[in-house]
């Protein structure tokens, strides 16, 4: 319920919130994450604490809001955000620069710790070179794969000066987003609405498979893959719809569903619950879309606590595979969908699920915390 | 014009207007002052350009935000500069537009701001005041909560300039509350006789806070009885109507002094008798004005039978309760402010105070509290104002004054929505609710990261919100494509056409600059401009004439729907499928296409020589392909684009171009023998 989600207004436009890593055996909820700033005279990465938990009053609500630990100034827009590990971030500037900061622990300062200027950058006519956008940033320690407004892709490792690949128009469009397909296999979303996978381990500049929406190319601004089943592929476009592909076969998407009235920013899976997917969106909703619930058991409109929930139908092309996502078994052939956010109207530029939490950012300036996802 | 008339014409701070004559240029958020080269001699042209209206006359000298920055010194002249320099300065009209912990006030309030105009009016009578009572409320604590901020800033930082700023900041925030507060008693919930008074007491508590460190001060000591403030305390809570608290003080001194006993037996008693309005209706004002009269005679009784003569704080405490204001009015430091002795006052002698009485006792209040020996101040002025019920006297007293446009903004629009102001119009523009929102949205769109709050503010502001939208967002440095899209999303949403050509335009050139073809084109297509993407697709044709191959052809592959936006662009799309299909091998389907292309008119004239280049090879293919009908066909067109060129000269001069043509002669004749042969053979067949 929304009551568990605290806020805070941090007088600066959110483009990017990433919880911190949990060390393999932490027991503990999530509590570190950080945010970078957009469109700002003076754009920053910031860490903050989601709270201490032993503020918690005595029915076991939590009340406290986010703190920050430190902060950082950033050149440019932050346009995309992951950590590498426990202490180390790979950040994507508008300026086409891509950091890697370093957050000390010990005495809460953060530093930047290795730069590639100008990573992404365009063969201008007339000056130099400039500086193009790195729109999306992947990291598999140590491995770092960047893509820009340039539509070139970058393979970095972390302890290495120079790139370790580079495919210069990799693609002829803008590249919005980029995620590890397997390890040597990426996956890129475009502005004319195609998916690629990647072979990093070919030589040739270009994509080993091409999927693309059909009929008008609305750009795809988000991507992210199915943590176990490896072929199941989200990506979310700019009419706001929600697209599932099977990389499997075929090359369309196996459903479209019509959710966001704009952008769709983000989509990410549940890490370790799949079978729970959040999107958020310029429209400044952010949905949740649960696919676990037996709807049979359940009413099929359901109202709880201010939320506007709908089952949408899903469908779908014949699958073998027993997915909630691929499924179109008639009696799992639904999907509970939830906003988060009644009446926001300001953008939701990002969001990041990690165990019972999320955390996101929006253009009105403001960072919020749900630490009870599933209550 | 409440908002222009009586204010002098602003003079840029640090502009040397006694010397010089100004120039002054407009935009939409900022006004470029810039000294002249010319003495002002004449001295007959006015400072100000009759010119209606005239934002610079409403930016009092720091009032709302006349912000002015020289920009650079540009020296114009002599060597030694500085006499002769002139500035530019760039005034801005929001100057607390700029503070950074401010902005969570302005994106808070943007979101109660856009629930109120989502409220629904149909809700009637008294749910509609509930619901705007607790609009207002929801605004005055974002207030509150930004003022804790910028105090916490305040006493965190060491910087002793920057603490000054904060502070300043705070006690402005602090009267704006004030103000807001009064404003919401008298004007939203629009309290009656009864209520008014509680709601005037709550709001004096809440507010003046001077006293408070005395009051911890005494009630944290070991024996507040003893404490030399302890009569002080008693005062101030009488003063304020807390009649509880009072009570609670006097009785630990009470026990303190037991021969006095009944003395304070009596004085407890009439303060615990004392009647209050309540705020439910189980008494009727009649029924509170018997109960009190009876009271207050009681009271008068027992202090001309000298009860408390042996205790004067006692006496002066029997006094106050009596509202005798020279009792009263000794207690000044304990009041601070006018306000307070107003409320005290009325509490004790006027508890059935209606709301059109105020505006009496108010006067008479501040009058007798400054008693001559100082002049009201502004604040002093505003609150009078609003409890003379002149509510656009508040609001143009407000937009003197304060640092902002964000205060009168706001709370002229919930005003609006009280339907409290729709009589008065303004002689320039719309009404007064959409000048002062419009002036406010356009300081946020002045900001580097603030117009997105703006759009939502033009919206609402149905006379001129459209036009000033347009011309605010073409001015949004587009310095990244997310930008752009964001900026895109807000025009298409509005059908700003215009706009959305524009953001395109801008876009498809910047990836042109950059060489990013593919970019440029999505650009184009995403707005439609057929004529841009003809454009782009000549450089396309011409990278592919002066390399032989196409650049980005996963983008021209997948032009889908959109192939058809211009011609040109279909020639490319359709000029690509034949290259696929030959690629292919399937000769005949290609061999079709592209005379198609030809005999269509879909290929540009200065293209068919390419075109016909290209089908070369399939002449010379081991199978005929091209059929008798075809070859003719693309023998037409080879004559008609020899001879249909006017200068033939060139072809002549060209050598390379006289064997194309040849070749291609040869090559059409030998296909059209083979090609008869074929037919032939089959026919005969």
């Amino acid at each position: 319920a929304m009551e568990d989600v605290s806020a805070k207004f941090v007088s600066q436009k959110i483009s990017r919130t990433r919880w911190r890593p949990l060390p393999a055996a932490a027991l503990q909820p999530p509590d570190i994450f950080a945010t970078g700033s957009w469109d700002n005279e003076d754009n920053r990465i910031s860490i903050w604490s989601a709270g201490d938990l032993g503020n918690a009053g005595l029915n076991g609500e939590y009340h406290g809001e986010p703190h920050l630990l430190c902060d950082i100034q950033h050149n440019g827009d932050v346009m995309d955000m992951q950590f590498l590990d426990q202490e180390r971030i790979v950040v994507a500037s508008s300026t086409g620069t891509v950091t890697i900061f370093r957050h000390h622990q010990n005495n809460q300062t953060l530093s930047a710790n290795h730069r590639w200027d100008k990573a992404h950058y365009h063969v201008d006519q007339d000056t130099s070179c400039g500086g193009a956008a790195c729109t999306g940033v992947v990291c598999n320690n140590p491995e770092i794969v960047t893509v820009g407004e340039d539509g070139r892709i970058n393979l970095f490792r972390a302890d290495q000066k120079d790139a370790v690949r580079t495919l210069d128009n990799a693609d002829s469009s803008t590249l919005h987003a980029v995620t590890f397909l397997r390890t040597t296999e990426i996956l890129t979303v475009n502005s004319i609405g195609q998916l690629k996978i990647w072979d990093l381990r070919h030589q040739r500049n270009e994509p080993s498979q091409i999927f693309s929406l059909a009929g008008d190319r609305v750009p795809l601004h988000c991507v992210d893959r199915h943590p176990n089943q490896q072929h199941i592929v989200a990506t979310g476009g700019q009419d706001g719809m929600l697209s599932i592909w099977d990389i499997r076969q075929g090359t369309m998407p196996v459903s479209l569903l019509n959710a966001h009235e704009a952008e769709m920013w983000e989509v990410h899976f549940h890490p370790s619950d799949p079978d729970h997917l959040f999107t958020c969106s310029e429209d400044g909703s952010l949905w949740h879309w649960d696919t676990s619930t037996n709807v049979s058991e359940k009413p099929s409109f359901l109202h709880q606590g201010g939320r506007s929930t709908a089952y949408l139908s899903h469908s779908t092309i014949n699958q073998s595979v027993v997915s909630a996502w691929l499924s179109n078994d008639p009696t799992k052939d639904r999907m509970e969908i939830t906003n988060l956010i009644p009446n926001q109207t300001l953008s939701v530029n990002s969001l990041d699920v990690l165990g019972p939490c999320l955390v996101y950012g929006t253009d009105a300036e403001a960072i919020y915390v749900n630490r009870q996802l599933f209550a | 014009a409440p908002l222009t008339d009586t204010v002098p014409p602003q003079v840029v701070p640090g502009a040397d207007s006694s010397s010089r004559q100004l120039c002054f240029a407009w935009g939409p958020a900022e006004v470029l002052v810039c000294e002249t080269l010319f003495g002002r001699a004449g001295g007959s042209r006015p400072r100000c350009p009759s010119r209606s209206p005239c934002p610079a006359r409403l930016w009092g000298e720091g009032g709302a935000g006349a912000a002015a920055r020289a920009l650079k010194d540009s020296v114009a002249g002599t060597e030694d500069g500085a006499p002769s320099s002139s500035r530019v300065f760039v005034v801005r009209r929001d100057q607390d537009i700029y503070i950074q912990t401010l902005r969570k006030l302005f994106n808070e309030s943007h979101g109660i701001f856009m629930g109120l105009q989502r409220s629904e009016e149909e809700l009637a009578g008294k749910s509609r005041k509930a619901q705007l009572v607790q609009v207002s409320k929801n605004y005055r604590s974002v207030i509150r909560a930004c003022m804790e901020d910028m105090h916490q800033a305040a006493v965190s930082t060491r910087d002793p300039a920057l603490q000054g700023q904060y502070s300043t900041q705070v006690s402005i925030l602090s009267a704006m509350e004030l103000i807001w507060n009064l404003c919401e008693i008298l004007f939203v919930e629009a309290a009656t006789a009864g209520p008014l008074l509680l709601r005037l007491l709550d709001w004096v508590r809440l507010h003046v806070c001077d006293v408070d460190s005395m009051v911890r001060e005494v009630l944290s000591s070991e024996s507040p009885s003893k404490h030399k403030l302890f009569w002080n305390v008693v005062d101030i809570f009488v003063l304020q109507g807390r009649m509880d608290e009072a009570r609670h003080l006097l009785s630990k001194e009470a026990s303190a002094n037991p021969t006095s006993m009944n003395m304070y037996k009596i004085l407890d008693d009439l303060m615990k008798k004392m009647p209050v309005p309540s705020l439910s209706n189980t008494q009727t004002l009649t029924e509170l004005e018997l109960k009190w009269q009876h009271w207050h005679e009681e009271c008068q009784r027992y202090l001309q039978d000298g009860t408390f003569a042996s205790n004067p704080h006692m006496e002066s405490i029997c006094k106050i309760l009596l509202g005798d204001e020279d009792a009263i009015l000794e207690k000044k430091e304990l009041m601070t402010t006018w306000y307070h002795f107003l409320v005290t006052r009325l509490l004790y002698s006027h508890p059935t105070v209606k709301p059109m009485e105020l505006r009496f006792y108010a006067q008479s209040s501040m009058d007798l509290f400054l008693g001559g020996e100082s002049s009201p101040e502004p604040l002093d002025l505003i609150l009078m104002a609003a409890f003379e019920f002149e509510m656009h006297q508040v609001i143009k007293e407000c937009s003197i004054v304060l640092s902002n446009w964000w205060f009168v903004a706001h709370l002229t629009d919930l005003l609006d929505h009280c339907k409290l102001l729709q009589s008065h119009n303004l002689y320039f523009g719309s009404n007064m609710r959409e000048f002062l929102l419009l002036e406010y949205a356009s300081g946020l769109f002045s900001h580097h990261s603030l117009w997105q709050l703006g759009v939502d503010y033009f919206d609402h502001c149905p006379e001129y919100g459209r036009v000033y939208l347009e011309l605010h967002i073409e001015r949004i440095p587009l310095s990244t494509e997310q930008k752009a899209l964001k900026v895109l999303r807000i025009c298409e949403q509005r059908q700003m056409h215009e706009q959305v050509r524009s953001v395109c335009k801008i876009m498809a050139m910047k990836a042109l600059r950059n060489n990013r073809l593919g970019s440029a084109l999505s650009w184009s297509i995403r707005a439609k401009d057929a004529a841009f993407a003809t454009l782009i697709s000549d450089r396309f044709l011409k990278d592919y004439c002066e390399r032989g191959c196409f650049s980005d052809l996963d983008l021209i592959d997948n032009l889908g729907p959109s192939m058809l936006l211009s011609d040109r662009l279909t020639f490319l799309g359709k000029y690509r499928e034949f290259h696929r299909l030959y690629g292919e091998q399937r000769f005949p389907e290609a061999a079709r296409l592209l005379l198609t292309l030809m005999t269509a008119h879909i290929a540009p004239c200065s293209f068919w020589m390419t075109l016909l280049t290209d089908a070369l090879p399939l002449l010379e293919q081991k199978e005929v392909i091209f059929s008798a009908e075809q070859t003719y066909e693309l023998m037409r067109c080879l004559e008609d684009l020899t001879a249909g060129n006017p200068d033939k000269q060139k072809f002549q001069d060209d050598d390379i171009e006289t064997t194309k043509v040849e070749m291609l002669r040869l090559a059409l004749a030998r296909n059209l023998a083979r090609v008869i042969v074929k037919e032939g053979t089959v026919e005969g067949s």
